[in-house]
């Protein structure tokens, strides 16, 4: 049995889930296992619903404190799912759930864990994923030397599944409804208090139709108003990376990424950005993307249309000079 | 508040190509710069934050040959109290489990009201080690943490990080611990009495012996197959000519797709 635990925040189903049922077909095809679901939530059966066409079977444990995801109150329930239903692969999105989860849940049932991976072989006696290390710079093959196993899974590397998947051709999945006396005590050591936002300056990129990015390429924090002032020149806004950020250049609303903004504008400019996974995934449904970069071997250029290898310090300035005589 | 800060030496590969030595399962580390985790950093700067507040004592960690005394000296020279460093070739062969239940071992010795240590390392990308020692260690933890407020001795307030900008805001009982984002803080840099004093700060170094701990316990759950370079499938279409032709066809290209 594959096991794919459903990740869902406040009554919506996060999209991971069927990324990995997803996966989990992929994989128990092969080896004819079956593909169970696990929920646990405050009202399960919108979600059993919502999933129910795509595995063989659902746990789901009800209980009104499980209403907001807490580390804490999942992993007792987990431990006891896992170890009395056994199944081969446990699998959980590398997400801020999951990541806040998985490390302690394996620890505890001594069990190999396999970060971010993305992709899956599993044979009866072995398991291979693969994985990216140094900021997505090298691809590595692990093997887990023991299964029972568990792996938390990169956001966006499988496609959604499909109804017209035959590998769930006519799957109805036997719900089972398991209770689970959830200790009380447990919210003395971890207790959810609310979702919040990060504060904003008022400036959305999102909306903004032309954006130009900066990335560690940009070196000095000096060097910000040149890129401005060109951004500005092409009606454009001003984005970035999360080292600009961390480094308290920009405010935290300027960062595309998968911890900062989604952006789908006409014209997106990266300007020294490598291009690491978490932000590939925030710009690359942009319509054109300009990406200036030294290193010409960067990921950044597998989304970019139009590439320059060069030192965009040197570049922007001209280009903005051009910009303006282009614009009499 | 006694706090025990987790550091992590890594190379410095942020801004250099990485390249696969001739065994596949390293990678070249000549040229590169061995420096402290860039999330290790910050939760290194927490505790330091922390003590200033509410006192107490900084002890730092850290697993590797005598190369790491480099991150510890730092460290100290910021404001930390002790060093401990844990070497042993039994470590170094291990995976993240292996290094997670050195640590614990050590950390178990101690007195410790809060466990800090970044939500990711730069190298291999886990982010597994915090949450895992707190389960060896049975107190409860926090991940991608990006804000610590101590409601009284025993409680914080945190927010952490979750995906699109949303937080998750919750309280936590210490002793606890928590893995640290980039950006909570600005890191300091060390000053010169700093420096100065570090050298007569305590740095203790362990090995698997010294910790009892059992070679079979320790042993890897996972193994390193291969490592490689990921074919970039390069779609763009590179513009080439002097920087002065290729900032007029770029200039020509922003006009005609931004529409100016």
């Amino acid at each position: 049995m594959i096991a794919v635990l459903i990740e869902h925040r406040e009554a919506q189903i996060k999209d991971i889930s069927f990324e990995m049922l997803t996966l989990a077909h992929q994989i128990a095809n092969t080896q004819k296992q079956e593909v169970s679901c696990i929920i646990l939530s405050d009202k399960c059966q919108p979600f059993a619903d919502a999933v129910k066409n795509y595995c063989h079977n659902i746990i789901c444990v009800e209980n009104d404190l499980l209403n907001n995801f807490n580390n804490q109150i999942y992993l007792p329930i987990l431990e006891k799912i896992i170890t009395e239903t056994k199944p081969t692969l446990t699998m959980i999105g590398h997400t801020g759930f999951g990541t806040d989860l998985a490390p302690y849940l394996s620890t505890k049932l001594s069990m190999p864990l396999l970060t971010d991976i993305f992709d899956v072989e599993l044979s009866p006696d072995r398991l291979l994923i693969r994985r990216q290390m140094y900021g997505g710079k090298i691809t590595a093959e692990i093997i887990s030397k023991k299964l029972p196993a568990m792996v938390t899974v990169r956001t966006g590397s499988f496609e959604k599944i499909l109804t017209s998947s035959s590998a769930i051709k006519g799957l109805n999945a036997n719900i089972t409804n398991v209770s689970f006396d959830i200790d009380q005590s447990i919210l003395e050591k971890s207790k959810f208090l609310e979702y919040g936002e990060v504060p904003t300056t008022g400036i959305d990129i999102t909306k903004s139709d032309v954006l130009v990015a900066v990335g560690r390429g940009i070196k000095e924090q000096k060097n910000l108003a040149v890129i401005e002032k060109f951004a500005e020149d092409i009606g454009g806004t001003l984005a970035c990376t999360r080292p600009i950020i961390d480094a308290g250049w920009l405010p935290k609303d300027r960062q595309v990424g998968s911890s900062g903004k989604t952006v789908k504008p006409k014209v997106y400019i990266a300007l020294g950005i490598s291009g690491a996974f978490q932000h590939i995934s925030g710009m690359k449904s942009a319509e054109t993307i300009i990406a200036v970069n030294k290193d010409a071997e960067a990921p950044i250029f597998s989304v970019a249309h139009f590439g320059v290898v060069g030192d965009l310090l040197k570049i922007v300035p001209m280009l903005a000079n051009r910009i303006k005589e282009l614009k009499g | 508040m006694d706090i025990i800060v987790c550091l992590k030496m890594v190379p410095d590969t942020s801004e250099t190509e990485v390249r696969v030595d001739s065994t596949g399962k390293n990678i070249l580390k000549v040229r590169l710069i061995n420096t402290t985790n860039e999330a290790d950093n910050y939760a290194l700067e927490t505790a330091l934050l922390l003590k200033e507040k509410h006192g107490g004592t900084v002890t730092l960690i850290s697993l590797g040959a005598q190369n790491v005394d480099e991150v510890l000296k730092m460290g100290l020279a910021k404001g930390a109290d002790r060093a401990i460093r844990l070497t042993d070739g039994l470590f170094e062969t291990g995976d993240a489990w292996t290094r997670t239940y050195a640590l614990y071992q050590a950390i178990s010795k101690n007195k410790f009201d809060l466990i800090l240590t970044g939500c990711i390392a730069s190298d291999d990308g886990n982010s597994q080690i915090g949450p895992s020692l707190a389960a060896l260690l049975n107190i409860p933890s926090a991940a991608y943490v990006t804000k610590v407020e101590m409601l009284d001795n025993t409680k914080a307030k945190i927010d952490r990080e979750l995906e699109g900008g949303i937080l998750e805001r919750k309280e936590i009982s210490l002793p606890a611990v928590l893995t640290i984002q980039t950006g909570i803080n600005t890191p300091r840099y060390p000053s010169i009495i700093g420096i100065k004093r570090a050298g007569s700060k305590p740095l203790d170094v362990f090995d698997a012996a010294k910790l009892n701990i059992d070679p079979k316990i320790i042993e890897s759950l996972t193994e390193l197959q291969q490592m490689y370079n990921p074919k970039v499938e390069a779609k763009a279409q590179f513009i080439s000519g002097s920087d002065d032709e290729i900032s007029e066809k770029l200039a020509t290209l922003i006009r005609e797709k931004a529409g100016l």
